[in-house]
């Protein structure tokens, strides 16, 4: 309350001084101003991490450059590439935490939470989080009732890709739930080509699968809690996914032969290299860049997405991953960071560029660089529900290891999609052991 | 090193007086300087190989996060999970066949070049695959037995081979319109019941590709009127380009598949009559006697043609490893044995020569005996290079056969870092590898004694 009162008195001030500046141009920027008041913070310095390198990195830097010359304040911006828990871990050890950090893991949002690390959200910034994010978004970053998080970069895992030509070729259509989907790949494969290319050599495919079913035939909360082993994975919702599941991967005429060998890149090549002998394939927006790397088919042209098919009527449904800023230390100008990270006016400083897909609502899609990239956006703000990969928030002996587990069973379903019960206890002796 | 710098210590002191405590004090001095010339090696040899076997020892006592001692826990569940065994079984397959397999190669290959010219070539071209890392080699062995015969180039040739002596079907993998009368046996295309002479028996197919039927293909038409001894039909391809039209009927745009066998298959099994299609799809099978047909398009029509092994599925996933391993290693046996080979002395082998005895003779009774030091040494070293197997394990198999290729190093590395992060059952594991190894490592010391004191 203190905290918010102070902020409450400060505000007016701080954007008479951001007006003074801009009038007497001592910013030097001369760029745009985004309108935000968020304070006069010169001679303030933040430091920021994340995983982003590169091209993300230049993009990101130019959001932050907006914040530098809204606020006067001087950002530096490093990453930690994919070593987030041990170097934030490191840092919070030795008292020198980045003012902001930005995370790919849910779970090590909640450990830092729960060990008193990160700072809640102050009322400013929660009130901006509201107006902008939907409640899916909101639950993500929120621990024991507080909300920490902004979500700042969000990815989808629910878009099914097709080669535009073979399905026009087949007279195949964009089916708009579950029965559908299955008859189109019919209507394929009766051309003569396989309806779907699986890669499943290895199993984190078939798990995403398997979470884009379940996430519509259970819904949103038995997903939470069988992601958390509240639910034993022998719970019937568990096995009415799976027989949805059966009725595709017990139906060999749909879909390309051998998947159990094929890499997931292969499955790729499949649908859109060359020599393509099937129609689609799923998996999230980042086979956009598989089809670019391949070379044969242009996404946008011939190479084109439609969301994971409803299932029983369900609503849209997207699962997924994101990138979550943080504060991890408690002053003014660390809020001012997290409450303009939340302003749909700094993820549209780098939307236009590519590369990244905003799930604050109110960013304006017309900025994207091109039709899949609002597509994919569109999908992920439109979600009724939003759940992060299931796959990525169970302990990774279960979720996340090769050759066992979730990856494992899930491969040993697809050869023998018959045995639910089985393939069912399998899956809750896994999660017994690992949770 | 140390010995000779100990030596002369030791003389110079024999030299000086005979005195009991200087005799005592020397021993000391002796004792400081050998410490001191060893302490490099025992340091090193402390933190490199003592202090990681103590602490793996005590590691595997505690659970994953290395914070609660468990006891025998780690012990009980590492002999009670499947994969153990798995990794066991194949660790004994592998120690079986590939230091034996390797042996037998590199013996035969370093026997042979022995007598022949352009030797050291064909000795170089046998050791290069040593020159190549494992890693790579499993990656080159992992492109050549792939399953898709335009990937794998073992299949490739396979497939190859088998086009030679079959010819592949018109129609391959081609299947029937659902819900269209139709059964599919075991390959074999027929009617749904019996048909009698004087009707048609229709045959909508579809998995046909439209580009991959023959050139001479028409319009389909409806098939014509059957006489009293005659049944008729039409076979086409039930899908229009760019989709659209009735399942099931003959219509604009949809193909009819010429050349395609259809015969009558009388009550007994027999074929009564056949015909072949032609260019619009139509067929009629003529002189028929009364009675009731099974109209039937026989396999011949569709067969998919030899597809090649599934060289990396579970059952031959193993096999095709230690193929990979051997490949590498015989190089390795060929050279030593040729080394071997080299230092026996000649006249032993020209004296049995020039008493008759035959080739094998030699070989058998002479040169074996004479190279059985240096076989057995190559033998136990590939033992326990083989009992530690990991690269080729980790990188040839795909995901869905890795299971089955398990072998125990490599349960060490998933259990401890690929994913499982359960560093105590991983210490356990490794033990249960350091047990293993044992044996052969103490026949070797041994035998590197005997031979010292030879």
């Amino acid at each position: 309350m203190r905290k918010s009162l102070q902020h409450r008195l400060l505000l007016p001030v701080a954007s008479l001084g951001v007006v003074g500046l801009v009038l007497t141009g001592c910013t030097g920027g001369g760029g745009t101003d985004t309108g935000n008041d968020l304070g006069d913070f010169s001679g303030e310095t933040l430091e920021v991490s994340g995983a982003w390198s590169g091209a993300e990195q230049e993009n990101f830097e130019a959001v932050l450059a907006q914040f530098e010359e809204d606020t006067g304040a001087t950002v530096n911006y490093t990453s930690f590439g994919d070593q987030a828990a041990t170097t934030l871990g490191t840092q919070i050890e030795g008292g020198s935490p980045p003012n902001v950090a930005l995370l790919a893991q849910p779970a090590l949002l909640q450990s830092l939470a729960r060990d008193g690390n990160l700072i809640p959200l102050s009322d400013n910034a929660r009130a901006a989080v509201e107006d902008n994010y939907s409640e899916s978004w909101i639950d993500l970053g929120t621990v024991d009732g507080e909300l920490y998080g902004v979500w700042f970069k969000g990815s989808n895992k629910s878009t099914v890709w097709y080669n535009a030509d073979l399905y026009d070729q087949a007279g195949a259509e964009v089916p708009d739930n579950w029965d559908s989907f299955l008859e189109q790949l019919q209507v394929i494969s009766d051309s003569g080509f396989a309806g779907i290319s699986i890669g499943a050599d290895v199993g984190w495919p078939l798990t995403d699968w398997f979470e884009n079913v379940y996430l519509r035939t259970a819904g949103g909360d038995m997903y939470d809690q069988l992601t958390n082993h509240e639910i034993p994975w022998t719970d019937p919702s568990v096995a009415e996914a799976l027989e949805v599941l059966a009725e595709l991967f017990g139906n060999q005429a749909l879909y390309q032969e051998g998947a159990v060998q094929r890499t997931f890149d292969d499955s790729v090549t499949q649908v859109f290299g060359a020599d393509p002998q099937a129609a689609t394939v799923y998996e999230g927006d980042f086979v956009a860049g598989n089809i670019a790397d391949d070379g044969n088919s242009v996404v946008g042209e011939n190479a084109l997405f439609y969301d994971f098919p409803a299932v029983n009527d369900s609503e849209p449904a997207v699962v997924g991953g994101g990138d979550v800023a943080v504060a991890l230390v408690d002053d003014e100008v660390t809020d001012a960071l997290m409450q303009f990270l939340a302003t749909p006016e700094a993820a549209e400083i780098w939307v236009p560029n590519g590369g990244l897909t905003s799930p604050n609502s109110n960013v304006d899609t017309s900025l994207y660089p091109d039709d899949i990239s609002r597509q994919i956006a569109e999908a992920l703000t439109g979600a009724e529900t939003f759940r992060f990969d299931m796959s990525d928030l169970t302990p990774s002996a279960f979720g996340g290891t090769p050759g066992q587990g979730f990856w494992q069973i899930m491969i040993s379903f697809l050869q023998d999609p018959s045995d639910i019960p089985g393939t069912q206890q399998a899956l809750e002796d896994a999660a017994v052991a690992a949770y | 090193m140390t010995q000779s710098a100990v030596a002369p210590a030791e003389t110079s002191t024999g030299r000086g007086g005979p005195g009991r405590s200087s005799r005592a004090s020397s021993r000391r001095r002796m004792f400081l300087i050998a410490l001191i010339f060893l302490a490099p090696a025992l340091l090193l040899l402390g933190a490199l190989v003592a202090y990681p076997i103590v602490y793996t020892v005590v590691r595997s006592f505690f659970d994953a996060s290395g914070g609660q001692f468990v006891g025998f826990d780690n012990y009980v569940e590492m002999f009670t999970r499947d994969s153990t065994f798995t990794a066991i079984r194949n660790n004994i397959i592998w120690v079986i066949v590939a230091p034996v397999t390797c042996t037998i190669l590199g013996l035969i290959f370093a026997v042979l070049l022995d007598r022949i010219r352009w030797a050291t070539a064909f000795k170089l071209i046998i050791f290069m695959p040593m020159a190549i890392s494992m890693l790579a080699a499993g990656v080159i062995f992992r492109m050549m037995f792939q399953e898709n015969p335009n990937l794998g180039v073992v299949n490739a040739a396979l497939v190859g081979i088998n086009s030679w002596f079959t010819d592949e079907s018109a129609y391959p993998g081609a299947n029937v319109r659902a819900d269209s009368g139709l059964i599919v046996q075991g390959g074999t295309i027929a009617s749904d019941g019996a048909v009698e002479p004087g009707t048609e028996q229709n045959f909508p197919l579809v998995g046909i590709r439209a580009d991959s039927i023959p050139e001479e293909a028409a319009q389909a038409e409806e098939p014509g009127s059957a006489g009293s001894d005659e049944i008729t039909g039409t076979v086409w391809l039930d899908v229009i380009r760019g989709g659209g039209g009735e399942n099931g009927e003959i219509e604009d745009g949809k193909s009819g598949l010429p050349g395609i066998r259809v015969d009558a298959v009388a009550d007994d099994g027999s074929i009564a009559a056949s015909a072949e299609t032609d260019a619009e799809g139509q067929y009629q099978i003529t002189g028929l006697a009364d009675g009731s047909y099974t109209i039937a398009l026989p396999a011949s029509n569709f067969t998919q043609g030899y597809q090649g092994v599934n060289w990396l599925g579970e059952t031959l996933i193993t096999a095709v490893i230690i193929l990979s391993y051997v490949w590498i290693w015989a190089g390795f046996a060929m050279i030593m044995i040729a080394s071997g080979l080299s230092a026996i002395d000649r006249s032993l082998q020209e004296a049995a020569r020039m008493d008759g005895a035959s080739e094998w003779k030699v070989f058998t009774k002479i040169t074996a005996p004479l190279l059985s030091p240096v076989i057995i040494v190559v033998f136990v070293t590939l033992i326990i290079n083989v009992l530690k197997i990991f690269d080729l394990v980790y990188v040839i198999p795909p995901g869905s056969s890795k299971p089955a290729a398990n072998v125990i190093a490599v349960e060490m590395w998933t259990v401890s870092f690929g994913g499982g992060n359960n560093q105590g059952l991983g210490s356990a594991l490794a033990l249960l590898l350091l047990i293993l190894v044992l044996p052969s490592m103490i026949i070797n010391v041994r035998r590197f004694r005997e031979e010292r004191s030879r």
